[in-house]
């Protein structure tokens, strides 16, 4: 058996045993959904359905409703867009890269940071499927054969590469998180009395018996997917930057947007896991199994990433002025000083100054704090985005053209609207899906757990 | 003679783990071990060979490749050139920086699903079939080994009980079957 520092924090608080973590995870899906569930599904599936009437008039009516014009032709669309896809690299990143680093801590989130992941990329898939007006014309982005020569989609262009990639990335990450979650939907469909459920869970678990060979070929297939799924993290977000810089946009022309827009991927993505585990920790009592520690070790790699940030923003903004292009010069003194200079020190605020707060651990180790950090890395990084789109496309090389984007209430019900989707279909999964990752909690537990920690230290 | 299949289980991995090593010491072939979580150490013991999944997922990701690159040079290359911008569009050496995410995406793309669906087929879990897991707890905090008289020619069903029963075991249960 694996053995661990004694000094090293334990992982799983508390006297538990293997008993008890099936009991603490599957115990509220067995039980009446409390009232906090209830208010909180009314209150975000009335988003979602505003999201979806505003889409749906839009679907209806053309994307005239949204507030792009001749000059701003990508605006709240894509900022949605790439936020969303930003916010869905994080579980991945939790399941695959950290499984390959052996960091055992991941083990409290990844599942839920993985059904984020999911609901995520969902999300950000409606966006350019919305965008291109005719939703039911979307399979002509697939190479199919067709009646116009046929006429191939264009396997040169960035913007097919996406389709690719977060197609591929949604697929991947959806089978990753299902094959995690079959042995424990068996644990449920065994515990289960009422035979309706016990039925549906039979169903999802796909008859999953827990043998030797099973598990053997279990672990062999998460480590074998973690370590494909990890280069396809990277490339996922560095494809979803090359739709910008690969243009010859000034401002979207740059050859650190890959690296930098991975590492912002990750930290929005890790930001969206603590505002949402912070509260589900709380009201779903897994205080044991989330606690302190877990949150110290994400918000270490929320400084990382967002130091790693911070300096692509000063590195494009000295790279402009030293390339003495006067175009590329300008579009970077537009951003921090034209009329979009509000949304660049939000920003700049948001994403650079505050996250270093943390690096005093009392910050980082204050669950209030890390909250609201993390929310405000939320904004500041949707802020990114559309500083990034809006502000270099608003002033192009013919001043008659100038412009500003104004945002319509279809603009922002759609992108509210989302987060209510988003948000319904996590708390479903909060409700209805074992939220810790039970099998690989069970197999930490004697190495990392409080009471036996305390064990081992008492032998020596 | 009738077959017997036995099953004993206990409430912690280690001890499982110990009877197992005694029962191979003593030549008793254990057919299965049904673990609420992957047991480390034990598909030695028991004779579980390692699985081949991994080769499998490699070739599913070679014919990804091939198949990704011998799409774009029909369509990009071969059916419609096009020209975009200037770019190359005449050889598929000449376009293949532009190739690469996509053949990185697809080759990516078949070896996990690939290799997922070679894991279902060969678990047997797939939707619709039935658990044969020999007690529900199995999937909560207990293990349970199997043992058959088919299996152990040298040992009566008796001999198998007793040895088991001195292994640290919480419950025993053995049956009949054809």
């Amino acid at each position: 058996m694996q053995k661990e520092a004694a000094i090293r924090e334990p992982l799983i608080l508390g006297d538990k045993s293997y008993k008890d973590i099936t009991d603490d995870v599957v115990g509220p899906i067995e039980g009446k959904a409390p009232k906090a569930w209830k208010l909180m599904i009314t209150i975000t599936s009335i988003i979602a359905f505003y999201g979806v009437g505003c889409i749906t008039y839009l679907i209806a009516t053309g994307i005239g409703v949204w507030g792009l014009n001749k000059t701003v032709g990508w605006a709240w669309d894509i900022t949605n867009f790439v936020w969303w896809v930003g916010i869905g690299h994080a579980g991945t990143l939790i399941s695959a890269v950290l499984l390959l680093f052996r960091q055992k801590w991941r083990m409290a989130i990844n599942r839920s940071a993985e059904a984020m992941t999911i609901f995520a990329v969902i999300m950000a898939a409606v966006f350019p499927g919305i965008h291109m007006g005719r939703l039911w014309v979307s399979y002509w982005v697939l190479p199919l054969p067709n009646q116009f020569g046929s006429l191939w989609v264009n396997f040169n262009s960035p913007l097919l590469w996406d389709v690719f990639a977060i197609s591929t990335y949604f697929s991947v990450s959806l089978v990753f998180w299902y094959i995690g979650l079959i042995p424990d939907f068996a644990t449920i469909r065994d515990r289960m009395v009422k035979p309706l459920p016990k039925k549906i869970y039979a169903f999802l678990s796909f008859g999953w018996s827990g043998r030797a060979k099973n598990w053997t070929r279990f672990e062999e297939v998460s480590l074998v997917l973690a370590g494909i799924a990890t280069p396809l993290v990277f490339s996922v977000h560095s494809i979803v930057s090359m739709d910008f810089a690969t243009s010859v946009i000034p401002g979207w022309h740059t050859t650190i947007f890959p690296p930098y827009f991975v590492s912002g991927a990750v930290f929005s993505g890790f930001a969206m896991v603590l505002t949402l585990l912070l509260i589900m920790r709380k009201t779903m009592n897994l205080e044991n199994y989330i606690h302190v520690r877990h949150v110290e070790y994400m918000n270490i790699v929320i400084i990382v990433t967002g130091s790693i940030v911070g300096v692509a923003y000063l590195t494009e903004l000295f790279i402009s002025w030293y390339s003495g292009v006067e175009y590329e010069s300008y579009a970077f003194i537009n951003r921090f000083s034209g009329p979009y200079s509000w949304a660049y020190w939000i920003m700049m605020t948001c994403n650079v100054i505050t996250p270093q707060l943390f690096w005093f651990r009392k910050i980082r180790r204050n669950l209030l704090a890390t909250f609201v950090l993390s929310i405000i890395v939320n904004i500041g990084m949707w802020f990114e985005r559309y500083v990034i789109i809006v502000t270099s496309i608003h002033r192009d090389y013919d001043p008659s053209s100038w412009g500003e984007f104004h945002a319509t209430f279809i603009d922002i019900g759609i992108f509210i609207g989302t987060i209510g989707i988003f948000g319904t279909l996590f708390l479903l999964f909060a409700r209805f899906f074992p939220v810790l990752a039970l099998n690989e909690l069970k197999s930490i537990l004697k190495s990392s757990g409080e009471n036996y920690k305390k064990l081992h230290h008492k032998d020596h | 003679m009738l077959k017997k299949v036995i099953h004993a289980m206990y409430n912690d991995e280690e001890t499982l783990m110990d009877a197992a090593r005694v029962l191979k010491k003593n030549g008793v072939r254990v057919k299965e071990v049904y673990s609420p979580f992957p047991i480390h150490g034990i598909d030695p013991i028991i004779g579980v060979k390692r699985t081949r999944l991994a080769i499998a997922s490699f070739m599913y990701a070679t014919t990804g490749t091939i198949l990704a690159l011998f799409g774009m040079w029909y369509f990009m290359i071969h059916d419609w050139p096009m020209n975009i911008g200037g770019k190359p569009n005449f050889t598929l050496l000449q376009n293949l920086p532009a190739f690469v995410p996509i053949t990185f995406e697809f080759s990516v793309l078949c070896a996990a699903h690939g290799m997922a669906i070679t894991y279902f087929i060969r678990n047997k879990t797939l939707p619709g079939m039935p658990a044969s897991n020999p007690d529900p707890r199995t999937t909560d905090n207990m293990f349970v080994m199997e043992v058959t008289t088919d299996q152990n020619h040298d040992h009566s069903a008796e001999d198998l009980e007793t040895m088991l029963k001195d292994s640290g075991i919480v419950e025993i249960s053995v049956k009949d079957y054809q």
